[in-house]
């Protein structure tokens, strides 16, 4: 039976303020999930603190809002236990590139295979509007006191450096283009990351919903604005890696692409790369039965609940005899 | 047949083998049927630093040291500077002849506290400066000094193998000082041998000129020091299955018992070789055949990484525990918090060491018992056990798994430097009653119409569904929660969810055996009690047996489950007590506090210690002996150690 993108929302009311990005946000990965045809138990959702950390008590699959900033070792424990599940993150950019900007970097060295979605919408959301590591310097969002002081964090190269071998950056509000990018981040072999680019209107008062659009920008010709968002695929970007050594070339194309900001902001996907084993790869290297008898599957007692442990080989080697 | 204890100490400069000297010569002892218990002491350092590892031997179980030193190998002028006092009136000390002319006072590695310190000792006794003047003035109380020399006997074994350049020789001092120290106690040459050929199994060459090396030296010592030593070693004939094993290694393979497949750290002293031992054994033998058993050893980039990932394993069912010491700890304190309210059995190992910040990196300490006690914000429940030995370090790490599913909440097993690092033989570690008990946990199968994660039950504890089964959608939040999981901040709901998570403390104390909960040594009736927990055990128990049998009525008891404390039991235990003395390594005594906090019981007496060495049996004794004279003040406090 198809799934629709009603079997995956709660009756939990969805708490953010009017005309949020992150509602097109969840919306898309409601109907990403039912798209994939992806059953509710199989998927676990992550997150962490703060508007971004709502989301898994709106999806009916499973959910786990973590703390601020530690989403990626909780969902990288569930991965590792059980890899047959699908997990997904979400977080915001503070939970991620500030407070759990260690395990942002050190999570791209493990190209465990999940999905990372964070909610970037330069402020801190649930604390009232102070500048997350996205804010550009200089800027001074509504709440803030003084201008921004520190220089922003680009959360595409970031990724690129740190060895995410899927990395995208999609528009709120574009939902069908936002859900196909989340479609295309599950089914990606290795760890996607998806920069979500989402309007806060409560705090963000300069990237807002007309900003992109470029309502302040009209063209003097049509009298049109002229959004300042493009796709990068509608520019012939070829982001995908097909041999290792194109590697790096194609990293620095796209780490020279996320540099564009102001008035060309590009969408899509900047690097993709399967050519790097997963986790789950270079585990199964060790451990060949690793996948096929996850450490959540294994049978750790016998009927009479006796360990199933054999601890001859270790006690052989330790012997006093 | 009785057979002699000897206290044998090896030390050197970091780097220079003191480790390999004592496996060896502890595995020697234990081919030869002996019991060995073997500390190790070493600076937070990697090179040139003094270290020394302390073995115990004797023809009964021992697990503790004692004051004395036997017969100290020296492998340079520093380690018999700083244990010279340690030797006994009859013991001996091996050392390099070419080293005996060295000027103490300008040996560079002297901290500037222990060169003032030898500083007066040399102007107080009139001795001059020499190494050779200390050792002389030793002499004269009746210890043996053996010079042996290092370099020709280097040289020596470099002509046999054949080898021009003797800096690559000069790595076996360490195996030069085994040789002199079996030949001086007159130890069947053999089993020397064979502990250099397990101990280095996998290098033959390296094997055969370590045992070049011990057979010089053995001969040497034979030759030049004939029936000069008074202590004498022997094998005895046994038919029992023994291990020598660390307590490290103790709590992995307790892990692998309890059906641990997850583990993460963060490295750390002295908590990080219980991991990377996991990690080189991660493929794991199991009844059940090939393929059917792994854990997986994760090094993650911080200790918030650790604990973190090991409760998202522990959700989505997988046995799941991390490891570190005071700093780590300190970091998950958050996560901890996290598993207390998301109701997670987590399991966390953690090495106590001297503390605070980072303190006494290598160094022993019980400091953190409140710590681990209170850690979190907010009042959640949890466990925590406190192993005594290398043995309870295994049971109780697999236990902690069973507690943790049992109760569904985190677990913190304490251990401490003194235990992790001590290495010791012992009868094979028997199993076979050990089950895993992995509490109330729902299948597919069981799972019909609704399921509440949180459900409100008599007993506090929900049946639990793994992340990815089937019919079992839930939801998890740091933030108070209704039965779904999901985010409630009502307030009816509020007051019940900290009780129902609150009162499987209750449970506990009813279900859990008190013997899972405590262990008594001595008589049940005794007048005066000591309590204490942790690694002090073994000294203790050596000294209340003999206390009581000089006639002295005494009884220890030894809290193994630090939270819940065993409340009922103590009270009754301590009530009509005449002397309560409380044992630990900490400043202010923090088990006795507890004690009172949770009984209201004073304690009369404190034996303490935090100069990062662990307790010997020899001032246990003599500390619990003024107490039972009415000498003692209030507050004893313990020093010994170098
Ligand atoms: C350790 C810790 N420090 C601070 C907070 C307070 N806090 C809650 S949400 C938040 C910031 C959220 O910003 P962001 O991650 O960008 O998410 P957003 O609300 O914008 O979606 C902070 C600092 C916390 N929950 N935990
Ligand atoms: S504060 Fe901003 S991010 Fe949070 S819910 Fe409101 S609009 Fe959305
Ligand atoms: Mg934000």
């Amino acid at each position: 039976m198809a799934l629709k993108m009603s079997d995956f929302k709660t009756d939990v009311f969805v708490d953010w303020c009017p005309g949020c990005g992150n509602f097109g946000i969840l919306a898309s990965l409601q109907m990403a999930l039912a798209e994939l045809g992806l059953e509710p138990h199989r998927v676990v959702l992550v997150s962490g603190i703060g508007c971004s950390g709502k989301p898994p008590h709106f999806v009916k699959t499973y959910g786990v809002h973590t703390l601020h900033g530690r989403t990626l070792p909780f969902a990288q424990g569930i991965k590792i236990a059980n890899p047959e599940l699908e997990v997904i993150v979400m977080g915001g950019d503070g939970d991620g590139l500030g407070i759990g900007a260690g395990h942002f970097v050190n999570a791209g060295r493990r190209n465990i295979d999940m999905t990372y979605l964070i909610h970037n919408n330069a402020v801190y959301g649930l604390t009232k509007g102070q500048a997350s590591p996205t804010l550009r310097l200089g800027l001074r969002t509504k709440s803030l006191p003084k201008p921004n002081i520190n220089e922003a964090v680009n959360p595409i190269a970031l990724a690129i450096v740190s060895g995410y071998t899927f990395v995208a950056r999609v528009y709120a509000y574009d939902t069908k283009h936002l859900k196909e990018i989340i479609k295309q981040a599950i089914q990606h072999k290795g760890l996607a990351f998806v920069d979500i680019l989402q309007p806060c209107p409560t705090y963000n008062d300069i990237n807002t919903k007309d900003w992109y659009a470029g309502e302040d920008r009209k063209d003097p010709k049509t009298g049109k604005p002229m959004s300042r968002l493009y796709k990068l695929e509608e520019i012939g970007y070829d982001p995908l890696v097909k041999d290792l050594s194109e590697d790096i070339a194609k990293k620095l194309v796209a780490i020279e692409k996320a540099q564009e900001w102001g008035d060309e902001i590009p969408l899509g996907i900047f690097y993709k790369n399967e050519l790097v084993p997963t986790f789950e790869a270079r585990i199964s290297q060790r451990i060949p039965f690793y996948v096929a008898n996850a450490p959540a599957k294994q049978q750790i007692s016998d009927e009479t609940g006796a360990s199933v442990a054999d601890l001859s080989e270790f006690f052989e080697e330790l012997k006093m005899s | 047949m009785a057979v002699e204890e000897i206290n044998w100490m090896s030390g050197g400069p970091q780097g220079s083998g003191v480790d390999t000297a004592a496996n060896i010569f502890g595995r020697a002892c234990g081919y030869g049927g002996l019991y060995v218990y073997g500390r190790r002491e070493y600076h937070s350092n990697i090179k040139g630093l003094h270290s020394y590892f302390h073995l115990r031997i004797s023809g009964n179980e021992v697990s503790a040291n004692v004051n004395d030193v036997d017969l100290l190998a020296a492998f340079d002028a520093e380690t018999v500077v700083r244990h010279i006092n340690e030797v006994v009136s009859d013991g001996g000390i091996i050392v390099d002849k070419d080293q005996v002319e060295t000027k103490v006072l300008s040996i560079p590695t002297l901290t500037y506290e222990l060169r003032s310190e030898l500083r007066q000792y040399l102007d107080k006794k009139g001795l001059g400066d020499s190494l050779s003047d200390l050792l002389a003035d030793a002499g004269k109380s009746g210890v043996h000094v053996f010079q042996v020399p290092y370099m020709d006997l280097l040289k020596q074994i470099a002509d046999k193998l054949k080898i021009e350049q003797l800096s690559k020789v000069t790595r076996m001092i360490n195996v030069l000082t085994i040789g002199i120290s079996f030949g001086l106690l007159d130890y069947d040459e053999s089993l020397v041998e064979k502990a250099i050929r397990t101990f280095f199994a996998e290098k033959p060459r390296i094997v055969d000129m370590n045992i070049l090396a011990v057979k010089t030296a053995y001969d040497y010592a034979k030759q030049n020091f004939q029936n000069n030593f008074g202590h004498k070693l022997q094998k005895i004939e046994i038919d029992e299955k023994r291990i020598f094993i660390s307590g490290n290694q103790a709590v992995a393979l307790g892990k692998v018992l309890g059906g641990c497949r997850v583990q993460t750290y963060y490295p750390i002293t002295p908590a990080a070789d219980e991991s990377e031992y996991l990690e080189a054994h991660e493929i794991l033998k199991t009844k059940l055949g090939e393929e059917r058993g792994a854990i997986i050893v994760m090094q993650t980039e911080d200790e918030i990484a650790a604990i973190n990932m090991a409760s998202g394993a522990a959700l989505a069912g997988a046995r799941a525990a991390t490891a570190t010491s005071g700093p780590g700890f300190s970091l998950m304190v958050e996560g901890l918090a996290w598993a207390g309210n998301s109701e997670v059995p987590v399991v966390i190992t953690y090495y106590q060491r001297g503390a605070p910040s980072t303190g006494l990196p290598t160094r022993h300490g019980q400091d953190d018992l409140r710590f681990a006690l209170h850690a979190g914000h907010g009042e959640f429940a949890r466990i925590v056990l406190a192993s005594g030995d290398i043995r309870e370090c295994f049971y109780d790490a697999a236990a902690a798994f069973n507690y943790a599913e049992k109760y569904q909440m985190p677990v913190i097993h304490l251990i401490d430097k003194a235990m992790g690092n001590s290495s010791q033989t012992c009868a094979l570690f028997d199993s076979s009653m050990f089950k895993i008990e992995r509490g109330n946990i729902l299948d597919e199968t069981q799972l019909i119409g609704e399921y509440k994660r949180f459900k409100f039950t008599e007993s506090g504890i929900s049946p639990r569904v793994f992340l990815g089964t089937k019919n079992g959608v839930h939801w998890y939040t740091g933030d108070e929660h209704n039965e779904f999981g999901h985010i409630s901040e009502e307030p009816a709901n509020r007051t019940l969810m900290v009780e129902k998570r609150m009162k499987k403390l209750d449970l506990i104390e009813k279900e859990v055996p008190i013997e899972e909960r405590i262990n008594f040594f001595g008589d049940k009736n005794a007048k005066n009690i000591i309590v204490s927990w942790g690694s002090p055990k073994g000294a203790i128990v050596e000294a209340l047996q003999k206390l009581t049998q000089e006639g002295f009525n005494l009884g220890f008891i030894q809290v193994r489950m630090m939270h819940p404390l065993p409340k009922e039991y103590l009270t009754d235990a301590l009530q009509n007590t005449e002397k309560i003395i409380d044992v630990e390594m900490n400043y202010s005594g923090q088990l006795g506090g507890i004690i009172r906090e949770k009984t209201g019981i004073p304690i009369g007496f404190h034996i303490l210690k935090w100069n990062g060495r662990p307790m010997t049996t020899t001032e246990v004794y003599e500390a619990v002996k003024l107490v039972l004279f009415n000498k003692a003040p209030k507050r004893q406090v313990l020093t010994y150690g170098s």
